[in-house]
């Protein structure tokens, strides 16, 4: 376990009392209720914990614990243990400030929504009594008290929207924000001026509800994007803060990983994660080197063997000399590689960006127009602002701030009920746009977990004898031949003096044999004599005294609906490919058996992202679906991306979609629905288009009131809201 | 016409009133995770923790 500390130091004096220290921990792994109350359950029992808090959005996990009754490293260590890996994290480091924006959009939207409500009831009575002979004073009262909702309301929730259009004026660029705010603006200032002198009408409501609906898209929008944060960022923070350092006279003592260098020699517990890149000076192991070959099965490690940043180590203690730390080592050029990549996809432009980039600057020429004109025909400036105040709250893009949100709202709730969680905000609209799909094999194609394949060519008592063997290991290979052994076994098998050796096997006596199971040079098996074809999956031995040992192959089992789903990819005109980490032979295999006629062996991800590169150069949009840690950069680096949802935390943070199951089908279906929401976008961008050339003549003519403004623009909203929801129709 | 005078106040303090809770429970951290509050309602407080151990639901 890494050396954990508290995140937020408490002051000496008070550490010595009962007063509880704050630790923060990111959990992985967690997912539903019953993880949340296992883990605060567990917690809750632990003396010297206060209390303990799962936040199931972000995977955090806050603990009040009491000094002196336990550590943070025993509270890490007891959660780790329930199967949700923790660590210690400082979460000053990783504030982001989304958080805090989110919170201030949810505030601004109150405030709106509390103002819209308010004054449309006063307004809906002025337009009544408007009817039905109200008196001037009520009337200016009415439009009194609006004003004083409105404005401070608008001042507020107005900022966000003001804030932006600021920022782009001063880039002397125009977005969305600035008719906006001009709008909203305008309409507030001129409503002011209309109520002082007694005037008929006002439009605060207009000013207001404009205001609430945007901030409802665009809160909307706030949340789809906050669920992707920077990969780049999450995969750093798995970096171990301390590492174990032999000193000359054999001392350990803890050095940050920060300060470590060539030549060192780090002591590496079992279970525990390398801090640099180096090779094995004493001991044996094995790694889980899925970080960066994306080998899932464990890789046995002796003296002199090259091991890396992020492996985990499995199965026993061992010592190692650092050749390369800190920026030099594997895990840093991955961290690099996907910066790179999230970079490049940075400058993809939004549809919803590229036609407020048109429509900005035609809305601001029509209310120039308008005031011009009306100016010129009239001179009476007070009418000719007025006008043009309408013509910016009626071609105010409400509809267009909502088309993409609400669309995108009802698709990702699509998604997850066929097992799709959609991450990115824009990756719906990128994944429309795919016509090549790369899949990684392990864990993609595959299900990432190895089963016997030759279980009828093995003497059922030399099986029986493995599985007795194979249940005292964790190894993945000795579960996969537990499970592969018939389950109605009567006659016990007993065991003596069971032991595991790394990186080798097992071993035990039974009956006054000696029982070796695992490698082939573990057991003495000779394998020119015995193979009966080329070897393409791992394999297990079983030696039983003298005899001749007996072989177990084993191959990682294909997804239930690969075949499937992979020809209705085709039929939708999608090119596919294979690019795997994995050995030649074993790729030819899976790359044949779906007749995938494009396929890459041994690719490391420089070569992936690379690989990627050259693809999208040549005018292809690629869709990457992998899973391993070793895919996060290729997974940045494609036009879209998806990871099964028992990839890599950090694969699934790097990815636009995640899907569940052990299906392939997900992927096939999120490109459906992708096409189909950006179909339905488009619809609704049409919509708000059609929307302006029938209410823009209206208020350019003059004919816009508050009344036709509000109703007008509500609506746009509600006709494309509406459309919106015609998506989960679609079959 | 004249009980505006106390229907509006009285109109306008409801609504202050709940947009006052609104900012309490969001100062108070009540939508900080939303999608745990969406789980959370599934829980059974009634439970022993034991029981929980034994049938762990599936997460997938």
């Amino acid at each position: 376990m890494n050396q954990v500390t508290a995140a937020t130091p408490v002051p000496a004096a008070e550490s010595t009392s009962a007063s509880p220290e704050t630790l923060h921990l990111m959990v992985e792994n967690v997912h539903c209720a019953g993880c949340i109350k296992r883990i605060e359950n567990t917690l809750a029992n632990m003396p010297g914990v206060a209390a303990s808090r799962v936040n199931l959005s972000t995977k955090r996990l806050r603990v009040d614990w009491l000094p002196g009754q336990t550590t943070p490293d025993a509270i890490a260590e007891t959660v780790t243990d329930l199967g949700f890996p923790a660590r210690a994290f400082d979460p000053a480091a990783l504030e982001d400030g989304g958080e805090a924006e989110d919170r201030r959009l949810l505030k601004a939207m109150a405030v709106a929504g509390f103002a819209a409500a308010n004054v449309m009831l006063l307004s809906v009575s002025v337009w009544s009594g408007h009817f039905s002979g109200m008196g001037g004073a009520t009337r200016d009262l009415f439009h009194w008290v609006s004003a004083l909702i409105a404005l401070p309301a608008v001042v507020y929730a107005g900022m966000p929207f003001f804030a932006s259009a600021a920022r782009a004026l001063a880039n002397r660029a125009l977005n969305m924000d600035v008719p906006i705010s001009l709008a909203v603006i305008l309409a507030a200032g001129m409503s002011l001026q209309q109520t002082m002198k007694g005037a008929e009408h006002a439009y605060f409501d207009a000013s207001v509800t404009l205001l609430f609906f945007l901030l409802i898209g665009r809160y909307l929008d706030r949340r789809a994007r906050t669920k992707a944060r920077s990969a780049a960022t999450r995969l750093l923070g798995l970096r171990a803060a301390t590492a174990m350092v032999i000193g000359a006279d054999g001392k350990q003592r803890a050095v940050a990983t920060t300060s470590l260098v060539p030549g060192m020699v780090l002591a590496v517990a079992a279970g525990e994660r390398l801090a640099a890149d180096g090779e094995i000076a004493t001991g044996r192991t094995d790694m889980d080197t899925s970080l960066v070959t994306g080998e899932s099965l464990p890789q046995a490690a002796a003296p002199g063997d090259a091991v890396y940043a992020g492996t985990l180590n499995l199965t026993a203690p061992v010592e190692v000399r650092i050749t390369a730390a800190g920026e030099d080592t594997l895990l840093a050029e991955i961290v690099r590689l996907m910066e790179a990549a999230e970079q490049g996809r940075a400058k993809y432009v939004k549809l919803a960006d590229r036609a407020a980039h048109i429509y900005a600057p035609a809305v601001h020429i029509l209310a120039a127009g308008t005031l011009a004109g009306w100016w010129l025909a009239t001179g009476d400036w007070e009418r000719s602002l007025l006008t043009a105040v309408a013509v910016l709250i009626i071609t105010c893009p409400c509809a267009l701030g909502l088309a993409v949100p609400a669309v995108q709202v009802v698709a990702s709730g699509r998604l997850l009920q066929r097992g799709v969680l959609l991450k990115a905000a824009d990756g719906l609209e990128r994944l429309a746009q795919v016509d090549h799909v790369v899949f990684d094999k392990t864990g993609t194609l595959t299900l990432g977990e190895p089963a016997l394949v030759n279980a009828d060519d093995i003497p059922p008592h030399s099986l029986r004898l493995a599985a007795a063997l194979a249940a005292h290991s964790r190894h993945p290979l000795a579960r996969a031949l537990v499970k592969a052994a018939p389950q109605d076994d009567n006659a016990r098998i007993d065991l003596a003096d069971i032991a595991e050796t790394p990186g080798c096997g097992l071993s035990a006596h039974h009956g006054g044999r000696l029982l070796r199971l695992g490698s082939a040079a573990w057991c003495h098996a000779d394998i020119t004599a015995s193979d009966t074809g080329a070897a393409t999956g791992p394999e297990f031995w079983l030696a039983d005294g003298d005899d001749t040992p007996v072989r177990f192959v084993f191959a990682d089992r294909l997804r239930d609906d690969a075949r499937d789903t992979i020809a209705r990819l085709r039929a939708m005109g999608l090119g596919i490919e294979l690019l795997s980490g994995d050995r030649e032979d074993v790729v030819r295999t899976v790359a044949g058996e779906f007749g995938i006629k494009d396929w890459r062996a041994q690719c490391p991800p420089a070569a992936k992202v690379q690989r990627l590169k050259d693809l999208a150069a040549g005018g292809r949009h690629v869709v990457m679906v992998g899973d391993g840690l070793n895919d996060a950069p290729a997974l940045a680096a494609g036009h879209a991306s998806l990871s099964p949802a028992t990839a890599a935390d950090i694969s699934q943070t790097a990815a636009d979609m995640v899907f569940q199951g052990r299906s392939l089908a997900p992927v096939a279906e999120a490109v459906a629905v992708a096409r189909a929401a950006t179909r339905h976008v488009k619809q609704n961008f049409a919509l708000a288009l059609l929307y302006n050339v029938i209410a823009v003549p209206i208020a350019v003519a003059g004919f816009a009131t508050p009344l036709v403004a509000a109703v007008a623009m509500s609506s746009s909203s509600i006709l494309v809201t509406l459309n919106a929801l015609r998506l989960k129709l679609v079959k | 016409m004249d009980v505006l005078i106390y229907l509006i106040p009285a109109a306008l303090f409801l609504g202050l009133l709940g947009l006052g809770a609104f900012f309490w429970a969001l100062k108070s951290g009540q939508f900080d995770d939303l999608d745990g509050a969406a789980e959370r309602i599934l829980m059974d407080d009634e439970d022993k923790p034991g029981t929980w151990f034994g049938i762990h639901p599936p997460c997938h």
